[in-house]
């Protein structure tokens, strides 16, 4: 299908750009947040659409003979996994061919690109029909197949729209949130030629009409996967829609896409796994459609693909679990939790961020998968709050995570003017009489640093008044209240 | 592993892709991680080695600890159809309860008459084979032979529902296990707009633990292709995160406990 590739959003542009040339993504960040910061609108809609998050979430909490507990189980699942995963991945590896699946494992992107595109040619596909899939975001599937002309259609509501808006996912669990229901009449309208309407029933109709002979005409379907069992060589995927069900069960070959820290050990983990991913998630008690998936169709079985492949990809996972420190941003099962109650989230919005994952699990592993020196930023979009490692069903350490990051960053490229700074202050602090002396001509000078714009200065100064300066130092008023007792 | 003829090999030079990540995987583990920061679990309960033991025999909670602090799902029969008909019917799912095979062929009957189904697709079964004597419209049998065909799937398409048996019914979270080998394959549960279940109490299991425990069991080393537990009828919330049924599988699930 051809999709329009032009987008109305410079934010999202940005997010594509910021890929692009590293170096700037810094300078985008800045700027992109700060015109967030300013859409109130846009702020308030967001802030609304996260609203409802806290209440269901919160009501299946309540249903949890002990929620702490039982996220220090999903924790344990995954950790246990993660720091075996030398032992488990060729596990499931034997398992998973054993149940008549292909593997194919994919050291990077373009590996993993070539694998698909690869077994897309030998499919001879003449359409594909993809549900969603976040690891296909970081590896940019789509613009691969379509390079190539082949035509591919994201089947999920929300990557439908942003696929026909020709931007990426704003949040990695509800891809278009951002995106209010006139405009999405109006998309459909242009591309599908369907009539206005502002009732999201009826445009997710529009979407569910559109999609339903595509299902049954596509000859490859392509999913990712939320867990791999080592046991049972199982994939299980999680979904709500069906349209990943439809997406595995219609067309003739299925091919998934999984990064390896997927593994968990036993297939009972899902039991704890999977009901906290959906209370975490969305706030449900479970997702609609959670399907392990073995193979493709046995012998006896009515329908079903022929050939099912499964890709697993590195792409620097592995340097992510050469660090002991952050290994545990490996156990995250992409709830998107974090996202949902994050300050930042809510002001600088999603494409901000200018990565596949945003938000602050984004902002930990994005210097892992693309260098620290160009996305140190990120660490520094926190309040350092801690609300996403409350949120976190499989407690990963997330804001201690932006301080490790920050720290790393001083550690391998100092920032001089930082030193400095630092040095000018033990200087002045270490003497009395240099300290009072400075004070006293802070104080008098204060008011001019509103005219003077000082670089550093600057950006604070922008948007915040300076306070009034006080007459006496500290330590003089302190004195003066008889010794401060 | 040998790669199949049609599986497309990397044409790096060097050594396999396998074998590369799995050496990375195993030099990035040389130094161990601490376990997580628990809040509840003591040490000794969740079976954690220290730090720096290395990972050998390294075992996780068994399911059965963890089980009192999930939801609940009952422990007697009447309690668990008790929590399964309230975890449906907060889903969205339509519970009808019959007291046998004869009132529920009624029933079927009179759903197909007042919703005018025009074609109902099924697979064979012992529960779901009395359920189609004498309904009002044309039926499309999934299991019949001449599968893998674009007709077969437009057909189903063209269903207005889907009637299957499914393997068990989860009370803690209002699931019903269907699988590709027991339940007429992976598209009758839903490619059809509406799906009806047709299943019977002893088929109810407290938790998700249990169910995949059974499945387990029941498949003895051979899994189906396909596993899937259905969680009420098929919804998405991507429209400004407003609740609307039926995205792309079926809009109504109704749930017909016989017995």
């Amino acid at each position: 299908m051809a999709t329009d590739t032009t987008t109305d959003s410079p934010a999202s542009a940005h997010a594509v750009a910021a890929e692009q040339s590293p170096r700037g993504a810094k300078k985008r960040f800045l700027h992109d947040a700060a015109e967030s910061v300013r859409d109130v609108d846009h702020r308030a809609f967001v802030r609304k659409a996260l609203g409802g998050y806290y209440v269901t979430r919160d009501a299946q909490k309540a249903r949890y003979g002990n929620w702490e507990t039982a996220r220090d189980a999903a924790s344990l699942a995954k950790w246990s996994a993660v720091n075996r995963l030398d032992e488990l991945l060729p596990r499931f590896a034997d398992n998973f061919t054993a149940n008549g699946g292909q593997l194919h494992w994919a050291r990077d992107a373009e590996e993993a690109r070539e694998i698909i595109l690869g077994l897309v040619r030998a499919a001879k596909a003449k359409a594909i029909i993809k549900s969603k899939c976040m690891t296909s975001e970081e590896i940019h599937l789509n613009a691969a197949l379509e390079q190539e002309g082949y035509g591919v259609v994201e089947s999920d509501l929300g990557e439908f729209i942003q696929q026909l808006r020709g931007e990426p996912p704003y949040h990695f669990v509800f891809p278009c949130m951002h995106v209010r229901r006139g405009e999405i009449s109006d998309l459909f309208s242009k591309h599908l030629g369907t009539a206005a309407t502002d009732s999201p029933e009826e445009l997710t109709m529009i979407a569910r009409r559109h999609m339903r002979q595509l299902y049954v005409d596509a000859d490859v379907g392509i999913t990712g996967a939320n867990f791999l069992v080592a046991e049972t060589g199982q994939i299980s995927i999680t979904e709500n829609e069906g349209n990943a069900r439809l997406t595995a069960a219609l067309p003739r070959v299925h091919i998934a896409l999984a990064g390896i820290e997927k593994v968990v050990e036993h297939l009972d983990d899902l039991a704890v796994l999977l009901p906290i991913l959906a209370a975490a998630g969305t706030g449900q008690p479970m997702t609609c459609y959670n399907t392990l998936y073995s193979g493709p169709a046995r012998p006896g079985e009515c329908d079903g693909p022929e050939e099912m492949h499964l890709v697993l990809l590195d792409n620097s996972r592995t340097a992510i679990l050469a660090d002991p420190e952050q290994r545990d941003s490996l156990h995250c099962i992409r709830c998107g939790a974090c996202l949902n109650v994050c300050p930042i989230f809510k002001n600088v919005g999603g494409f901000t961020y200018g990565t596949t994952y945003q938000g602050p699990i984004g902002s930990v592993i994005t210097p892992h998968l693309r260098g620290l020196a160009d996305w140190n930023h990120l660490s520094g979009a926190s309040s350092l709050c801690g609300a996403c490692t409350d949120a976190c069903p499989v407690r990963i350490d997330i804001h201690h995570h932006l301080l490790h990051n920050r720290r790393n960053a001083a550690r391998t490229a100092p920032n001089r003017w930082e030193k400095l700074g630092h040095k000018l202050f033990v200087a002045v602090a270490t003497r009395p009489w240099l300290f009072a002396t400075g004070g006293a001509l802070f104080r008098r000078s204060l008011s001019l640093l509103k005219w003077l714009k000082p670089p550093l200065l600057s950006a604070w100064l922008a948007t915040r008044d300076l306070p009034a300066a006080p007459a006496a130092s500290f330590r003089a008023q302190w004195a003066s209240r008889q010794g401060g007792r | 592993m040998t790669a199949p003829a049609n599986s497309p090999r990397s044409t790096r030079p060097g050594p396999s892709a396998r074998d590369t990540i799995l050496s990375r995987v195993r030099e990035a583990l040389r130094l161990p991680a601490p376990p997580p920061h628990l809040k509840s679990i003591a040490a000794e309960e969740a079976a954690v080695p220290a730090a720096g033991q290395g990972h050998s025999g390294l075992s996780i909670l068994p399911l059965e600890v963890a089980r009192p602090w999930l939801p609940d799902g009952g422990d007697t029969p009447a309690e668990r159809r008790a929590i399964l008909v309230t975890n449906l019917e907060k889903l969205r799912a339509i519970v009808h309860q019959v007291p046998d095979l004869t009132a529920a062929t009624e029933l079927v009957f009179t759903l197909a008459r007042e919703r005018d189904w025009q074609r109902v697709a099924y697979h064979g079964h012992a529960l779901v084979d009395p359920l189609l004597a004498g309904i009002p419209c044309a039926t499309h049998r999934v299991d019949a032979p001449g599968v893998h065909s674009a007709t077969a799937k437009s057909s189903l398409e063209a269903c207005d529902a889907g009637i299957s048996a499914c393997e068990a019914l989860v009370a803690q979270t209002g699931s019903i296990l269907v699988s590709s080998a027991t339940c007429g394959g992976r598209g009758l549960s839903i490619v059809p707009h509406v799906h009806l279940v047709v299943a019977t109490p002893d088929q109810i299991v407290s938790t998700l633990g249990d169910a995949l425990h059974e499945a387990q069991q029941r498949h003895a080393g051979r899994m189906p292709s396909m596993l899937s537990f259905i969680t009420g009828p098929s919804r998405t919330g991507d429209i400004e995160r407003i609740l609307v049924l039926g995205a792309h599988g079926p809009k109504e699930l109704i749930v017909i406990l016989v017995g």
